[in-house]
């Protein structure tokens, strides 16, 4: 069922879309960050994605734009899955935020936001969720390094 | 150098609010570290008397960087590390893990590990359920519910002790199958637990579904609307409590789930007494699952023959200088995973689980994301609280299920 879906995504999107084809089941979107309302609001409204079920962001340190921040959506009606991809660059790492569109924006944009410093115009609430208040940097960028120790409660010092 | 005392470190969080809204309300501080909710969580709550106005949930006290640490490991490496997302169902994490990266590499499994992966699954599904049912009921003072659950949860663990050496965490998922075969004798003890947890589960029904006193804390209690559950990315049982039957085993079929003649339990209004049985419905129906994969379950290997990720017989690679050579690489560079990206979702125990991985080639991952049901959940979680009193918060939050393991990762 999700094929026609799918059929009829690329039809409508396709003038907006740089990419729009389905690998392993998941049809994927590439979108210039300035479409992203739109898109989604054609792929809710439209085409009944009516669950935003992640986003997170991948790192490319050699690549003009550096992120690449990813959305995936899932219909409980036709069980079609989309992925929406947009390029960002490190100066203004900015995109829209879903907060308008679905409840679950507001908790996984904020997850996005302190692992990648992805901001999301838009959301309000943009505190740390995992880590915490202070954390300084954005771990999951591969220029921060995994060993690096920034703890919150400092070491006591142990006697030998 | 002596540490500060305790009261001049920052404090980790911002609560989102600090001033009550309403004459008289106070705003009091529930955990982290709290005996009533299994797993570390704070919840900020403004109450008026008893009820609560207002939440501010926070979680992350569990985090450990998994996504971070997964960027340095071979992809094989992190099978053991999927595991510790949901300690209560670990072998759902490690197919969900491995048919991702399968996918990626262009790999089908085998048949008979792909009956026997459902089947664990199932198996680990009915002792995550127990799990959480057992703690929800402990936790409104339903002991003997408690015990009778968490003592076919142990034999399940016991059971699959024989089968993977470990009780908990498995790691007994491989890329392209399984660690080893079924030892002797396995699947009628399979068959003796699952009668004996219809007994069990029978008894615990007849203790607590028509008691006054579990329906007063959980019938209309941390009620949420499907609208509300679809918009705030609900899945798994807390969407089906709502009433729609949502399971990508039925929906988007994986594993051998299409063969299987299996319902979908759902609820009426999506309160606690709601997940409460669907929960319970879902045991039985995974139940039924694996009594007919028992049946089902094909002869043959449980890894596919291919050199790219499965470990050549040890025997060989004592004897054999390709096979050596074979073992070295795939421990040493890990599996070759070809250049893409795929998300691919299985339903676990609470949920959606996804794994969004991303290859430039090689043997270590570029990118692993988990899309973590309780994660999701816990952005929505404050709709089932707010309006509600005060104890409410335990029992909503104990048939929530919040695995702190894989919602912090």
């Amino acid at each position: 069922m999700s094929e026609a879906v799918f059929e009829q995504v690329r039809e409508h999107l396709g003038p907006v879309a740089q990419e729009a084809a389905v690998a392993h089941g998941v049809l994927a979107l590439t979108i210039e960050p300035a479409s992203l309302l739109d898109v989604v609001r054609a792929l809710k409204d439209t085409f009944g994605f009516d669950m935003f079920t992640d986003v997170t962001a991948v790192d490319w340190p050699e690549r003009e734009p550096r992120f690449d921040v990813v959305w995936h959506f899932y219909s409980t009606r036709h069980f079609g899955r989309v992925r929406v991809k947009t390029r960002v660059p490190l100066a203004d790492p900015t995109v829209d935020s879903l907060v308008p569109f679905y409840g679950s924006a507001r908790f996984m944009e904020r997850e996005c936001h302190e692992m990648y410093g992805i901001r999301f115009r838009g959301n309000d609430d943009l505190r740390p969720i995992l880590l915490y208040e202070g954390f300084e940097g954005h771990p999951l960028r591969r220029d921060y390094p995994k060993q690096k120790e920034q703890p919150l409660v400092p070491y006591r010092d142990v006697k030998p | 150098m002596s540490s500060p005392p305790l009261t001049q470190l920052p404090n980790p969080i911002r609560p989102a609010f600090e001033q009550g809204t309403t004459e008289g309300s106070v705003i009091v501080n529930i955990g982290p570290s709290h005996p009533a909710t299994h797993g570390t969580i704070q919840i900020v709550a403004e109450l008026s008397g008893e009820r609560v106005i207002r939440t501010d949930v926070h979680c992350g006290y569990l985090h450990r960087g998994f996504e971070k640490e997964c960027e340095s490991h071979t992809w094989h490496n992190l099978i053991p590390y999927v595991d510790r997302l949901n300690y209560c169902s670990a072998l759902i994490n490690d197919f969900a893990y491995c048919e991702a990266v399968e996918k990626l590499m262009g790999i089908e499994i085998t048949p008979r590990a792909k009956y026997l992966r459902t089947l664990l699954a199932e198996y680990s599904r009915i002792a995550d359920h127990l799990t959480c049912i057992a703690a929800a009921l402990m936790e409104l003072g339903a002991m003997t519910a408690f015990l009778y659950l968490v003592t076919i949860r142990d034999y399940i663990y016991e059971h699959l002790a024989d089968l993977t050496g470990a009780r908990v965490t498995y790691s007994y998922g491989r890329i392209g199958g399984l660690a080893r075969d079924l030892p002797e004798g396995w699947l009628k003890r399979l068959g003796e637990i699952l009668d004996e947890m219809d007994t069990f589960t029978g008894r615990v029904h007849g203790l607590v579904d028509r008691n006054r006193i579990f329906i007063d804390r959980m019938r209309n209690v941390g009620v949420i609307s499907t609208a509300d559950a679809v918009s705030y990315g609900f899945t798994g049982p807390l969407l089906r409590s709502t009433g729609v039957p949502r399971d990508l085993r039925k929906d988007t079929p994986y594993l051998a789930y299409a063969e299987l003649d299996f319902e979908v339990p759902v609820g009426i209004k999506g309160d606690n007494y709601d997940r409460y049985y669907v929960r319970m419905r879902e045991i039985d129906e995974s139940a039924h699952m694996i009594r007919q994969l028992m049946e089902m379950l094909p002869d043959g290997p449980v890894c596919v023959d291919d050199r790219r990720c499965t470990f050549p017989e040890k025997q060989l690679v004592y004897t054999e200088i390709e096979s050596l050579i074979n073992h070295f690489k795939l421990v040493m560079e890990g599996p070759q995973v070809p250049p893409g990206e795929v998300y691919s979702a299985h339903e676990g125990a609470n949920g959606e689980l996804g794994f969004y991985l991303v290859s430039v080639g090689g043997g270590v991952p570029w990118k692993v994301h988990c899309r973590s049901p309780s994660f999701v959940h816990m952005g929505g979680v404050h709709k089932m609280l707010d309006g509600y009193q005060l104890a409410d918060i335990v029992p909503t939050f104990g048939s929530i299920n919040m695995i702190g393991g894989e919602c912090d990762r």
